[in-house]
């Protein structure tokens, strides 16, 4: 089941984080569809939208594995289903 | 049409800021082939039946949790009002069920069990009796049940026999659970107009007119309503301020459809309502009365509270019912003092009196709600309270209730903790001049016309 959701990274900026979060997304077989990121006063900001290949890899997995890369680089991760968004924002 | 950052951003931090949360999800079980000549026969199947059904409940509710980033605060079961399911078994102590019920619930997980329950609003039957009267034994043996009577409609009027029974059984629930500050009378709720679908407790019941088995999710959120009320200009008219609050109840009541829809696809049982409430939890700012302060009243229960309260329980419906086309339960907001920060502040200031939350419960739901009062508090006068509100719901067409806990040994001026999401309460004044002789009449105070609408 390929599942969309958005992948969402606050923190502070420092080399090597889009590559940690997309390596990542790749080893658990989630591709990437669109990526927004800017930086305000040192804060870096992400929002992604990817697709989670579920027979690839569980979607609680790819949660764990993106929170393993949180704690490493000291980033708030989250990945969520596409549809909350979707429900709360759209009519 | 993709969803841009600030709208991401937007969520995240309604939830991980302003607590926003889907309060629970409720699983209804309709419990009728348990009923039994035999008081532990009927336990058993009682066991059986809500082990068998809501075993995989709170495993798929955390996973929705953590998959959609929302969290769920409570996974509960409401069964059919159990004294239908006890008329052929004779026992007059029928707490071994609400114990089956406590023992199942724990099994599975869950936060509550509601449904421990009565509808007596035109007559009290032997079977309704005997469970009553098992309520102070059924709620000081128990954790996790909740029970309620339902003594009013707007068709049938108020049972007034029936509110005295309930006041003295208020009393002894105080009594029985005396060493642990009445907490019993926390899970106790007496109605006017119960609804058959209500998820949140102490009065969830599943009701007659329901599928075997059903989802029923009650949403949060005042936290996040307050943030938003806060962030409007301090010039913002009325109109504006409603506008506000009905936009971000239209996208809480989208989160707990897609939970409730969700849950219920997995389970593979039917969904049946989101209850568009608004309730408060001891958290700071994730409080309703907050939202009457954001709105300019200066301390909750101060002059224009009531008006507040109105315009913020019509401007949640409104965003709601554009959101869901399955609103249902109790639908308002709740006003639980204990429950509610800024509510326990504005007792202690002495703005908010229980004669105002009488008023306050005219324009939402539910009622005069987990509020403790002085432990010597007459039978004859709680049941006068607990007819006001009657009143209030019987005349209005709105569901009522009164979850009020007469602290033993404890008067005006006390403190009382009953922890996690009940929160803790100063104990209330009660007007002592209800006497004994209204409450003594009994009989039924006839219906009013307006519930002649055939």
């Amino acid at each position: 089941m390929k599942t969309p959701a958005i992948l969402s990274v606050l923190g502070e900026d420092r080399v090597g984080i889009v590559a940690a979060v997309s390596a990542a997304l790749a080893a658990n077989g989630a591709n990437i569809e669109d990526i927004r990121q800017t930086i305000i006063t040192g804060i870096f900001s992400m929002t992604m939208l990817v697709t989670v290949d579920e027979e690839a890899c569980p979607f609680d997995r790819v949660q764990a594995e993106l929170a393993t890369v949180g704690d490493e680089l000291g980033l708030q991760i989250t990945l969520q289903r596409e549809d909350v968004f979707r429900a709360m924002h759209r009519i | 049409m993709r969803i841009e950052p600030e709208e991401i951003a937007e969520t995240l931090e309604m939830i991980s800021r302003h607590h926003l949360d889907v309060r629970t999800v409720t699983l209804g079980l309709s419990l009728r082939a348990c009923a039994a000549d035999d008081i532990d026969e009927i336990a058993r199947r009682v066991y059986d039946r809500v082990t068998t059904a809501a075993g995989r409940l709170v495993p798929v509710a955390d996973a929705i949790s953590r998959e959609y980033g929302i969290p769920i605060v409570n996974k509960r079961i409401s069964v059919t009002p159990v004294a239908e399911l006890i008329a052929s078994c004779g026992a007059r102590d029928v707490s071994p069920i609400a114990i089956a019920l406590d023992r199942a619930g724990a099994e599975v997980g869950v936060d509550f069990v509601g449904g421990f329950s009565a509808l007596v609003h035109k007559g009290i039957g032997e079977a309704d009796r005997r469970l009553i009267d098992s309520i102070p034994a059924a709620l000081a043996a128990t954790q996790r049940v909740c029970a309620s009577v339902n003594v009013a409609t707007t068709r049938a009027g108020i049972n007034w026999d029936a509110v005295l029974l309930m006041a003295h059984t208020i009393k002894a629930c105080a009594a029985a659970t005396s060493d642990r500050d009445a907490i019993a009378c926390a899970k106790l709720v007496v109605f006017c107009n119960m609804v058959e679908d209500n998820p949140f407790m102490a009065g969830a019941v599943h009701g007659s007119g329901e599928p075997d088995e059903v989802i029923n999710v009650g949403i949060s959120g005042p936290g996040a309503v307050r943030a938003v009320v806060e962030s409007l200009s301090p010039d913002a008219d009325l109109t504006e301020v409603a506008e506000a609050i009905k936009a971000t109840a239209f996208k809480i009541t989208r989160m707990g459809e897609l939970v409730a829809r969700e849950a219920a696809r997995r389970l593979g049982v039917t969904f049946g309502i989101v209850d568009l409430s608004l309730a408060p939890t001891p958290a700071e700012g994730d409080s309703v009365a907050a939202i009457l302060e954001a709105i300019g009243v200066e301390r909750c229960g101060g002059p224009g509270t009531t008006m507040a309260l109105a315009l913020l329980n019509d401007a949640v419906k409104k965003g709601g019912a554009m959101g869901t086309s399955r609103a249902g339960g109790l639908s308002g907001a709740f006003i639980p003092v204990s429950e509610d920060a800024n509510m326990v502040r504005a007792v202690r200031d002495g703005a908010l009196t229980l004669e105002k939350l009488e008023a306050m419960m005219s324009v939402c739901s539910v009622g005069l709600d987990m509020i403790a009062i002085p432990g010597d508090t007459p039978a004859e006068t709680i049941a006068g309270v607990v007819g006001d509100a009657c009143a209030i719901g019987v005349a209005n067409t709105k569901t009522t209730a009164a979850r009020l806990i007469p602290v033993p040994g404890k008067t005006v001026g006390d403190e009382v903790e009953f922890g996690g999401l009940l929160g803790s309460a100063p104990i209330m004044s009660v007007n002592g001049w209800a006497g004994t002789r209204l409450a003594r009449r009994g009989g039924r105070v006839p219906a009013p016309l307006g519930g002649l609408k055939n």
